[in-house]
């Protein structure tokens, strides 16, 4: 299988996230890929292939290349699954190593939605274009994700008797693992009553149920295994990637709000993995809501269906815990760069470098990305050690 | 302007503008009919407007009238304003019903009390007018 033996992560570059004014989603593009080139000890003329994250960014699209001053590239293209990209693109970069026609990837994600005197909801709210049947959400005042992501909690809570503080009891432990990362944008203690008593942005999600919006940017290298091991940090070995798309929820006989694609992606792999859900020693999920987080457990099988709420808020998922998830804060507490948040924190713990927050067995990482409302789902097994 | 032109109050939400594809439906909410894709083939129904059937692909889609009866799937109540045009309505409710045909759409629920609404509750479309051309489906409960 291409991606298990013949990916390595060789490099990864994190800027100054949050509120950083003036620059663009480029700047910060460049920033993190001087900082993963740093990081491998590689040097610019090294890279040959660049698969840019497409998302809410124009600029994040395959041009990105130019403004980059990078020639002669091998391997270029821009990607999205949404949410659940990184995956996939970890595929195509492993697919072009196998074949030798490519040895180090950057693999980016950038963004630069706030600005000053402007709200986090306003700087992430796309207003739709208003031709034909798309423009009816907007019209009924549905905005954004937050409202997708209200409705299937509501589904899941009145199916399963999940409660708002058992949502809230994710976005406090993931708190707590913030306060240990300094790249965190939230780093001040949150309590269960402050998660009560803060705003509804869509009921039944209160505003720390919602994830962060941030200013910054992420890359990872990629290389072949063996050069990775000539390199300046631990490889991170990829043993296993799934993906699984359930689909819009436009059907009466479907329901992707609380049946989500973790489950045939997290199958996919562990089976190429060859391991099994007890085998994992962290979680990094996709937590753009804390609701992702409570639903993502269930479907990966941690628990049965509908006790993710119970399963999730008894401590386990916290620094200390016995199933760490999160560890950096996640989306909800540290930034918000899609699949590469849980990406990035996944790779630094498989190399051990997580310094006040590191796991102490961290032999095997799932790493997941979702996207849409729970439409897109994407799991990666990472470890120190080769497959 | 002269002093007998009409008085118009400005809709200041969003407004919906029906294209070819979607005409059909906007006509219909106007008419107050709601009007799907129904494939002739395999008989899906179908929300919103697609190119082929979704469950067979088939191009023989046709519009027609939904009987417009269905139940509460799941809500939210919104408190963000992320339009000033609904800067007066909140908070209010967004909800997803399922109509007897088998297809899930995005609606809003009239004459219900946020706390009254319950996943479940069984609804009958009916349409707000919000221009000569375009109306909204929207809910109310059965009695």
């Amino acid at each position: 299988m291409a991606v298990r033996d013949h990916v390595a992560i060789a490099g990864l570059g994190i800027t100054e996230m949050g509120k950083i004014y003036g620059r663009t989603a480029t700047s910060f593009a460049a920033e993190a890929i001087v900082l993963a080139l740093a990081d491998a000890g590689l040097a610019k003329n090294d890279i040959d292939g660049l698969i840019v994250h497409a998302n809410g960014s124009p600029e994040m699209n395959p041009m990105l290349q130019h403004a980059l001053g990078l020639y002669d590239l091998t391997l270029v293209s821009s990607m999205t699954a949404f949410g659940s990209t990184p995956a996939t693109m970890i595929e195509l970069a492993g697919a072009a190593i196998e074949q030798g026609r490519a040895e180090v990837i950057v693999l980016v994600y950038a963004d630069a939605p706030l600005q000053p005197a402007r709200s986090s909801g306003a700087s992430y709210t796309v207003q739709r274009p208003m031709e034909g049947m798309q423009g009816l959400p907007n019209a009924l005042g549905m905005y954004g994700a937050n409202a997708g992501y209200a409705l299937a909690t509501r589904r899941h809570m009145h199916l399963y008797g999940t409660t708002s503080e058992q949502l809230g009891a994710i976005a406090v432990a993931q708190r707590k693992w913030a306060t240990l990362n300094d790249k965190a944008q939230m780093r001040t203690p949150l309590t269960l009553d402050d998660h009560q008593a803060s705003r509804f942005i869509a009921e039944p999600l209160h505003l720390y149920d919602c994830c962060l919006v941030s200013n910054g940017a992420v890359a990872v290298i990629v290389t072949s295994p063996e050069r990775a091991r000539s390199l300046r940090q631990p490889p991170v070995y990829v043993h296993g990637v799934g993906q699984c798309a359930p689909g819009d929820s436009g059907r009466a006989d479907r329901h992707p709000h609380v049946q989500t694609g973790a489950t045939t992606s997290g199958r996919q792999a562990l089976r190429t993995a060859g391991i099994t859900l007890a085998d994992l020693d962290v979680l990094e999920l996709y937590d753009c809501y804390t609701y992702t987080v409570l639903v993502s457990l269930e479907d990966y099988g941690f628990c049965a269906k509908g006790e993710g709420g119970a399963f999730g808020s008894d401590g386990k998922l916290e620094p200390g815990g016995s199933l760490p998830c999160n560890t950096g804060g996640g989306q909800l507490s540290s930034f918000y760069m899609w699949g590469f948040t849980p990406l990035s924190e996944g790779v630094i713990q498989a190399r051990g470098q997580g310094g006040e927050r590191q796991v102490a067995k961290h032999d095997l990482v799932l790493v997941s990305g979702n996207g849409g409302v729970l439409n897109f789902h994407s799991t990666m097994i990472l470890s120190p050690h080769a497959p | 302007m002269s002093d007998d032109a009409p008085i118009e109050l400005a809709y200041d939400k969003p407004l919906p503008v029906p294209d070819a594809h979607s005409q059909p439906f906007f006509d219909g909410t106007v008419r107050g009919e709601l009007m799907l894709q129904h494939c002739a083939a395999c008989g899906q129904w179908m929300w919103p407007v697609r190119v082929r059937c979704i469950d067979c692909l088939s191009d023989d889609v046709r519009w027609e009238a939904s009987a417009g009866l269905g139940t509460v799937y799941t809500f939210t109540i919104i408190h963000q304003v992320f339009h000033p045009g609904f800067a007066s309505a909140v908070p209010y409710n967004v909800a997803q019903v399922d109509l007897d045909e088998g297809v899930r759409f995005l609606t809003h629920v009239v004459a219900v009390a946020n706390d009254a609404l319950r996943i479940g509750d069984r609804v009958r479309v009916e349409f707000e007018r919000i221009s000569d051309a375009v109306a909204l489906p929207t809910c109310r409960l059965l009695a």
